[in-house]
């Protein structure tokens, strides 16, 4: 592919701050009027990248471009192509939401009436008109990313940096937020936009780039993502430990079965789960294992993320929600939860941790 | 393979780069014009040049007033007025300390960062916007002055003279105030400065009261004092009593080139500090 076609292009990329690696060599690029979708977990090195990217930190190593100028060497000419909505509020909060867009316009050379204009357009379109000209102290959390996002659109830039635009928003303000930003891409703007909501990446972006501890860990669009983990999840919880169980259950799971620290929930991915759930209780059974719980669980995207940044999480969220699902379910042994939305517990999590170093190896045949 | 050129998307122009001193010129005016808003949108900020004037002349005038002789004669009310717009435009100076810390410490400084301005406008624009506040500072003094019984006895030149010598002073003081804001912890370490530096510059000076009762060392210290070269010289260009001039320092002797001398210097030392502080301070 050619060089030029990329908009935004990081090789390479290294910073450390302190003791602390943020980005330890991350290449990704992204081609002219697309959506990339950057995801990780809090101090995955996201933010760090697209400050090294907006010219606002300049990398250890490696060489990032944005509209074809180097953001060390051109810092000038890149703020002149980008607009940046930044994860922390970074509007005036003593100036009314008109004021603030007019600043930003005019600290960018638009000119006063033309930035005027231009500020009175994003308000409108931004729901913003009502609130304009009253001071940012008095607008809610989801009013102040709608203008964030409003002044980072102030010049019409061909580059967008949008840094966790949603974070913290109700499902409405959300949904406007997206709204606005798939708007964007009508008009050929070039997205990079970090997020730790999955299905925000799988809702806006073209390719989704995955990064943990500095590291790009995949890469590769949406569906590809999906497929390449495509394999059911297999949960177990015993009565007690009994060693016998594992030996019972290698032969109808793929890959390594992972047994939890107390000896009594067992783990591992399957690749079909048909009928699954009644074979592991008759295998059990024979083997004479008694077992308080068992779950089979489509992957879903969340749990792409959590495969694929599971160490990351384990060391957080310990076993510590090993008793949550044993309240249900016994009887009929299966419980088929494909949307694992908000209901993420330490158990499953942990769990998915258990696995991930498989998912992840099957990841990396997405990227080449 | 595809030689695409990059397209530009619907309705950009990359903003295009003025001459380099028009693009400054209008980076500062905004960012003056936004730090204007600011002290308006805060009340307290705006009370240090308009409240505590007036409230400083009148309680200086007449709670001290009647008890301290002028050495060679004249009125207290004469004497003090050069000294209280000193001490207000001095202490107003910590404004910039604290301003400049908040937008440090506000993410604000990210975004202008990243836009393709002149990023020493935040520093220009915040000290002109503090010249502007002391102008107006400078105006309320000049009128409770006059309403308690001010009377200078000089040509309107030489007043208005008086009046820009102590704002020069002042707007080298808010490069000092500058360095402080951008190296303090937070902006209420930044606030500290006022109480730790300007009150006691002001107040060791021949600013509220002659020097000639106080201990010999403090009057040597309050001869050299910059401050008290201002408010000499001021004394001096508005025609009023100045007892300083009997001392025998050069200072004292030629306060205006004093005051001058010192402004420069104090001008030329810490508006490049100032600059190389902001450098390093944005820099990561």
């Amino acid at each position: 592919m050619a060089a030029a076609e990329e908009m935004i292009q990081a090789e390479g990329l290294m910073k450390r701050y302190g003791s602390t690696q943020a980005l330890a060599g991350v290449d990704f690029a992204v081609p002219a009027g697309t959506i990339l979708g950057l995801l990780g977990p809090n101090g995955a090195g996201k933010t760090t990248a697209v400050r090294i990217l907006t010219t606002l930190a300049v990398p250890d190593g490696g060489r990032g471009t944005v509209a074809g100028f180097d953001v060390v060497r051109q810092p000038g000419e890149v703020r002149r192509h980008i607009g940046v909505a930044a994860q922390d509020a970074t509007l005036d909060p003593l100036l009314t939401g008109r004021q603030n867009l007019v600043l930003v316009g005019e600290l960018s050379d638009m000119g006063r009436s033309s930035a005027r204009n231009r500020a009175s357009e994003l308000l409108a379109q931004f729901e913003l008109t009502d609130a304009a000209d009253r001071v940012l102290k008095g607008y809610s959390g989801g009013m102040r990313r709608r203008l964030d996002l409003a002044a980072s659109m102030m010049t019409r830039p061909p580059v967008l940096f949008l840094d966790e635009p949603t974070t913290g928003l109700d499902p409405t303000s959300r949904s406007r937020v997206w709204d606005a930003i798939r708007e964007l891409l009508g008009d050929g703007v070039t997205v990079l936009l970090t997020t730790q909501y999955l299905d925000e990446a799988d809702a806006l972006a073209h390719r989704i780039v995955v990064v943990d501890h500095g590291r790009v860990i995949a890469d590769g669009t949406p569906l590809e993502l999906k497929e390449a983990s495509r394999s059911a999840h297999l949960q177990v919880t015993l009565s007690e430990p009994n060693s016998a169980a594992v030996g019972a259950i290698a032969p109808l799971v793929a890959g390594n079965v992972h047994v939890s620290d107390d000896g009594r929930r067992l783990s591992a991915g399957v690749d079909a789960s048909t009928g699954l759930a009644t074979s592991v209780v008759r295998a059990l059974d024979a083997a004479g294992v008694t077992v308080d719980n068992i779950e089979v669980r489509q992957p879903s995207l969340d749990d792409v993320f959590f495969s694929l940044t599971g160490g990351h999480i384990v060391e957080e969220v310990t076993d510590g929600g090993g008793e949550d699902g044993s309240g249900a379910a016994v009887g009929d042994g299966v419980v088929d939860g494909p949307d694992a939305d908000g209901s993420e517990d330490g158990a499953s999590v942990g769990a998915y941790a258990g696995n991930g170093h498989r998912e992840a190896e099957s990841m990396e045949g997405v990227q080449s | 393979m595809t030689t695409t050129t990059l397209m530009p998307p619907v309705g950009f122009s990359a903003p295009r780069s003025k001459g380099a001193v028009v693009g400054r010129v209008a980076d500062v005016w905004a960012m003056t014009r936004r730090n204007l808003v600011h002290i308006s949108r805060e009340p307290m900020q705006l009370s240090d040049v308009t409240l505590q004037p007036v409230l400083f002349t009148i309680l200086f005038v007449y709670i001290f007033g009647g008890a301290i002789p002028i050495p060679g004669g004249g009125s207290y009310v004469d004497y003090l007025l050069a000294g209280m717009l000193a001490l207000n435009l001095v202490t107003s100076t910590m404004g910039t300390a604290v301003g400049l810390s908040t937008d440090l410490h506000e993410g604000m400084i990210d975004r202008f960062r990243a836009l393709p301005m002149w990023r020493s406008a935040v520093l220009v624009g915040r000290s002109m916007a503090d010249l502007l506040t002391s102008c107006l500072c400078a105006l309320i003094v000049g009128i409770t002055g006059l309403a308690v019984g001010w009377r200078p006895g000089a040509n309107y030149i030489s007043i208005v003279g008086g009046f820009l010598l102590v704002l020069f002073f002042a707007y080298a003081l808010t490069w000092i105030a500058a360095c402080v804001g951008l190296n303090s912890k937070s902006p209420e370490s930044a606030a500290s400065f006022g109480f730790i530096v300007l009150f006691p510059m002001t107040f060791v000076s021949n600013a509220l009261v002659p020097t000639q009762h106080m201990p010999g060392w403090m009057q040597a210290i309050a001869t050299w004092n910059p401050v008290s070269a201002v408010v000499a010289g001021t004394r001096v260009l508005w025609g009023n009593p100045n007892p300083s001039g009997r001392i025998q320092a050069w200072p004292m002797q030629h306060p205006v080139w004093a005051a001058l001398i010192w402004s420069v210097v104090l001008l030329a030392i810490f508006a490049p500090l100032a600059a190389h502080f902001f450098k390093r301070r944005t820099t990561e």
